[in-house]
């Protein structure tokens, strides 16, 4: 078997000392890395309001270091690190994507039980953390990144998941996620052990030429190793068959962190997904293109069918979530500009709808007792119209009706399907939409059209309140079982009545859903700024 | 005469200017939308007077929205939309004028959201008659919807019981939605493989611009299946024969004046949409089809006349009339011969013309028998008002396409086309034209005649009311004594729209002809 060297310049291997860094191009990175430490050492100080406010502040100050940082790079198309990493319109795309996720994490965690029970440097350490490693694995270009990444992003999501420590849902969530996680990870590594096997090669590049110039494209060896790794990544992308833990875990996990894997490891997982076959794999296309077509078309109605009749919204937007994975892979199966394209621009689009609707649940869950269950949306429409509106358009916009952003990105990836010879698949998109209609409008006649749940089921179910939380003004009504349970912080003062249900208490979870729902609706009539930010990200590629 | 655009978004501004003076008055949204409705109303008019007959596309806007994907904001008057464009302005602000109005009527709850939504819903319909790109017509279709399915679905008026026997409101809504949808989602992914197969045929930049389509016409396997998914969307929104399980739940669920608009306007836009995207961009398979099309057509004036005149809920028998007259306007479509479109076109405004009418009187005579909608609880109305049974006489006699009347000419040159195009077919619709007159009297006397029923109050039509009444029967009877204002204006648009199918008829017919013997 022929051994492909690194594509290193040779003066590098013969003093055998260090690749040169690229500071510029890492600068997102150790922005996100150095700000996890901070967030961790500033959460040891003993100040309740700074650990409470200065912490989440500090990983703000961060993402927005990091975005600036990427901004910043924005058209600089090199690898760095000896090719490890490729910082190219893609990656810094897909970072602008994860750290607008994060922020908004940030935001709708901001008075979260969990990071409260984590500890806020934790959590927020962990949180910084695995978006650093999802922006490494955005910009992954040899298959060692790639699993670094991969295992970044994922060691301390296991730990968040879990980290509404008092609440048994949430520890399940957590070991489940971590179990499946750990199959899906060995299951990627023994399928890049056997593509390197097979071409000698870690870098996608080596790959790529390993394929054509030695015609592997139906090798055993190699189709076994394409096989494996399109199982390991269909477990982060939520892709079906591989989706059963995608429900449970969502369901789990406390909001926000679900918000955040919902949106954050999607797009890294696609971006894996764009870059590893379109990049590495792209020569034995003819091999695993039908195959992940029929992936793609079968999580598409898998999703839709069983986000049918969900009552909790957790569960539903999971489900959603696995429906959402299939469209997006149709832009990766064509392995073409466009579909990369397209593939993004859903992404980008998906983050808004899916932040306006996870916004909107943490803001019910916080003010009823109905958690997140379909009903606490019961007559949002008259009560809270600022909420109802971002969760209107985001259900809208992931159902595909015109004048959301989703609509644009269906449409796109429609364009893209058809214009890469597999109409078939944009045909099951659609035919997916018109199932999902089954499950989003019924959110949408929850809020407008259902009276809202009596008063009474709302106040007395909780046990009384200690006092702790007068200082935590608007800090969120607990669910049952939490709420049973001491708090970390002890009462510091005489009891006092709960603070007064009201939205205006949480206004920055209410800014994350007004602002997501309005991107919604302003990128599906006015389009172009969106399209113009993704015009290049498959340049880098080599794909025509 | 100002750009397009204005008349499109003038109604869902003043939508939104009224939300924001709702705080200010309660009245100001209802006071503020039927400004705005009759404000597009009057430029409606203004373009109907303005449209030079033969000129082509006129008062056009054409801007990028995406250049991407080769979508442009196209906007356009053609002889195709420039009569429906009025009739759309004309119910909306009728239906307005009656939400201001009229005793009894709607007085939501909520009228910021209620006339945003409505006035949503004109801006909606008006962008999908004038659009001239098939993207923009598709966001335009799809998004018209919307608006309804929280006007129809939302309880304007909580504190008012509903009526024993209505359908429960969200279900009918959700059922309403979904049908229609899943057809508008078809024609979604028709509508972008037409763009994206057209520019693989033909070596061309991706575009949707309807001009640029009907010069590259695509290859007939693909116009095949791609056809019928528009028909699809078409016939749900229609609705036609086997297409309607949405529409009695739907119709008795809706307020009467969101019902007006829904049944005068959006089953328009089905038809619109074969008559000006279908056929001309996919006339190959229009040909393919015809016979498919025609049947459907057929039975569906069958299928809705007998329901028509078995049902007892009048809204029913408006609804299943509706079935059947649409079916005649598919009938003459589908004729593919100009004579046949040019009375399906005419047919298309005559019907909007007479069904928003009769859903306001059944209004008028839910309220003079007690709340109730159904034929058993009605009749001797006219007793004690000639006046409203006279206008209820005029609306059921055009509707019954009685001779004198509009209906009749476009009933009439619908069936000339047929008997040109498929002479059986043509036999059999005629039965839907007896037919139509016994729904239509039976309607009209068992409602108005008889013995004045227990619990029926017969009174004559209030000032107020006969405002929106009066204008709109003006308009019937203005166009059966004048109907060559459509027929002259629309006549080169439509003779154009179909030619390409024509065309396509007579070479596939020549090629069977060359090789039959």
């Amino acid at each position: 078997m022929k051994f492909v060297p690194f594509l290193t310049p040779p003066a590098a291997t013969a003093h055998l000392k260090g690749p040169p860094v690229n500071f510029a191009g890492l600068s997102p990175l150790m922005s996100l890395l150095g700000g996890a430490v901070v967030v961790l050492l500033v959460g040891l100080l003993r100040s309740r309001r700074v650990r409470e406010q200065l912490v989440p502040a500090l990983a703000l100050v961060a993402l927005g270091a990091a975005v600036g940082l990427t901004i910043w790079q924005w058209n600089a198309q090199k690898s760095i690190l000896s090719g490890a990493l490729r910082i190219d319109d893609l990656a810094l795309m897909l970072n602008l994507i994860l750290m607008t996720g994060g922020a908004a994490t940030v935001l709708l965690a901001w008075r979260s039980l969990a990071s409260k029970e984590a500890g806020h440097g934790e959590f927020h350490a962990l949180l910084l953390t695995s978006i650093a490693g999802m922006s490494l694995l955005a910009a992954a270009q040899n298959t060692v990144a790639l699993f670094i990444g991969l295992e970044l992003l994922s060691i301390p999501l296991y730990v968040l998941c879990a980290t509404e420590m008092k609440r048994e849902h949430s520890l399940e969530s957590g070991l489940k996620y971590l179990i499946i996680g750990s199959v899906g990870s060995a299951t990627l590594l023994y399928g890049i052990a056997l593509i390197y096997g097979a071409t000698g090669a870690t870098d996608f590049g080596a790959i790529a030429a390993a394929i054509a110039s030695s015609g592997l494209s139906t090798n055993v060896l190699l189709l076994t190793g394409i096989a494996l790794s399109v199982a390991g990544l269909a477990f982060k992308a939520s892709v079906a068959p591989f989706h059963q833990w995608t429900p449970d875990v969502y369901e789990g996990a406390p909001t926000p962190i679900t918000a955040f894997m919902a949106v954050a490891t999607k797009v890294a997982a696609l971006g894996v997904f764009l870059r590893f076959f379109d990049v590495a794999l792209i020569e034995a296309q003819s091999s695993w293109g039908p195959a992940v077509a029929t992936l793609a078309a079968v999580t598409i109605v898998v999703g839709n069918v069983g986000a049918l009749g969900q009552s909790s919204l957790k569960r539903m937007l999971a489900y959603s979530s696995v429906a959402q994975a299939g469209y997006m892979l149709a832009g990766v199966v064509v392995a073409s500009q466009l579909g990369v394209r397209a593939t993004v621009f859903y992404l980008a689009v998906y983050l808004f709808m899916n932040m306006a609707a996870f916004a909107v649940i943490v803001a019910r869950e916080r003010t009823t007792d109905l958690g997140d269950s379909t009903r606490a949306l019961a007559g949002l429409g008259r009560e809270q119209p600022w909420l109802a509106w971002p969760m209107t358009l985001a259900m809208l916009g992931l159902a595909g009706i015109p004048a959301t952003a989703g609509f644009m990105g269906k449409f796109y990836l429609i364009d893209a399907a058809v214009s890469g010879g597999y109409t078939w698949l944009g045909i099951v998109i659609v035919v997916g939409s018109m199932i999902s209609l089954g499950y989003y409008l019924p959110v949408i006649a929850a809020m407008w059209m259902r009276e809202a749940p009596g008063e009474e089921t709302a106040a007395d179910e909780l046990p009384p309140r200690p006092a702790g939380d007068a200082q935590a003004a608007g800090s969120p009504p607990l669910p049952a079982i939490a709420g049973a349970s001491p708090e970390l912080d002890p009462p510091a003062g005489p009891a006092e009545p709960p603070p007064p249900r009201r939205a205006g208490t949480q206004p920055e979870v209410a800014f994350v859903a007004i602002l997501a729902g309005a991107a919604t609706l302003f990128f599906g009539i006015v389009p172009q700024p969106l399209f113009d930010l993704v015009r290049h990200v498959g340049s880098g590629l080599g794909l025509f | 005469m100002p750009a397009l655009s204005f008349l499109i978004w003038l109604p869902l501004a003043c939508g939104v200017v009224g939300a924001l003076l709702s705080g200010a008055s309660e009245r100001a949204p209802a006071r503020v939308a039927l400004l705005g409705s009759l404000a597009a109303l009057g430029l409606a008019i203004g373009y109907i007077a303005d449209y030079h007959a033969g000129a082509g596309l006129q008062h056009v806007t054409d801007v990028v929205w995406i250049a991407a994907l080769g979508i442009h904001y196209k906007l356009g008057v053609s002889g195709l939309n420039v009569f429906l464009v009025g009739l759309t302005t004309l119910l909306f602000a009728a239906a307005t004028l009656s939400l201001n109005v009229r005793k009894g009527a709607l007085k939501p709850e909520r009228p910021a959201l209620f006339f945003f939504l409505f006035t949503l819903a004109e801006s909606a319909v008006l962008g999908a008659f004038l659009a001239q790109d098939l993207a923009l017509f598709v966001a335009f279709f799809d998004l018209m919807l919307i608006p309804f399915y929280f006007l129809v679905g939302i309880d304007w008026q909580p504190s008012i019981p509903t009526p024993a026997g209505r359908p429960d409101r969200v279900k009918a809504t959700i059922k309403l939605v979904i049908y229609t949808l899943v057809g508008s989602l078809l024609m979604l992914a028709a509508a972008i493989a037409a763009g994206v197969l057209t520019s693989e045929q033909h070596g061309t930049p991706l575009t949707f611009v309807l001009s640029s389509m009907h010069a590259l016409p695509l290859s007939t396997g693909s116009q095949e299946w791609i056809f019928l998914c528009f028909a699809a969307a078409f016939l749900v929104k229609m609705p036609a024969f086997p297409l309607h399980g949405w529409m009695p739940d739907g119709y008795r669920a809706m307020p009467i004046e969101v019902l007006m608009v829904f049944s005068g306007v959006l089953s328009k836009v089905g038809a619109y949409g074969f008559l000006a995207i279908a056929l001309p961009l996919f006339p190959r398979a229009a040909v393919h089809w015809q016979t498919l099309m025609l049947l459907i057509a057929l039975a569906s004036i069958l299928y809705g006349s007998v329901m028509a005149f078995t049902q007892t809920d009048v809204r029913l028998i408006a609804g299943f009339s509706s079935v059947a007259q649409l079916g005649f306007i598919t009938l003459g479509i589908f004729a593919l011969n100009p004579q046949g479109a040019q009375g399906a076109l005419l047919q298309m405004v005559n019907h909007g013309l007479v069904v928003a009418p009769l859903f306001f009187i059944i209004a008028l005579l839910a309220q003079r028998a007690g709340g109730s909608e159904d034929l058993g609880d009605l009749g001797g109305i006219a007793f004690r008002a000639p006046v409203l049974a006279t206008l209820f006489l005029i609306v059921a006699f055009a509707t019954l396409a009685m001779p004198g009347s509009a209906n009749f000419v476009g009933e009439f040159l619908i069936l000339l086309g047929v008997f040109k195009a498929k002479l059986a077919i043509a036999i059999i619709a005629f039965s839907g034209v007896v037919m139509a007159s016994v729904y239509a009297l039976r309607l009209f006397i068992r409602a108005m005649h008889n013995r004045v029923h227990e619990g029926v109050d017969s009174r004559e039509i209030a000032l107020l009311d006969s405002a929106v009444l009066v204008p709109l029967v003006a308009v019937i009877l203005f166009f059966a004594v004048y109907p060559q204002l459509a027929l002259s204006r629309s006549e080169g648009s439509v003779k154009a729209s179909v030619a390409a199918a024509q065309a396509a008829q007579r070479s596939s017919s020549s090629a069977i002809a060359s090789t039959s013997p």
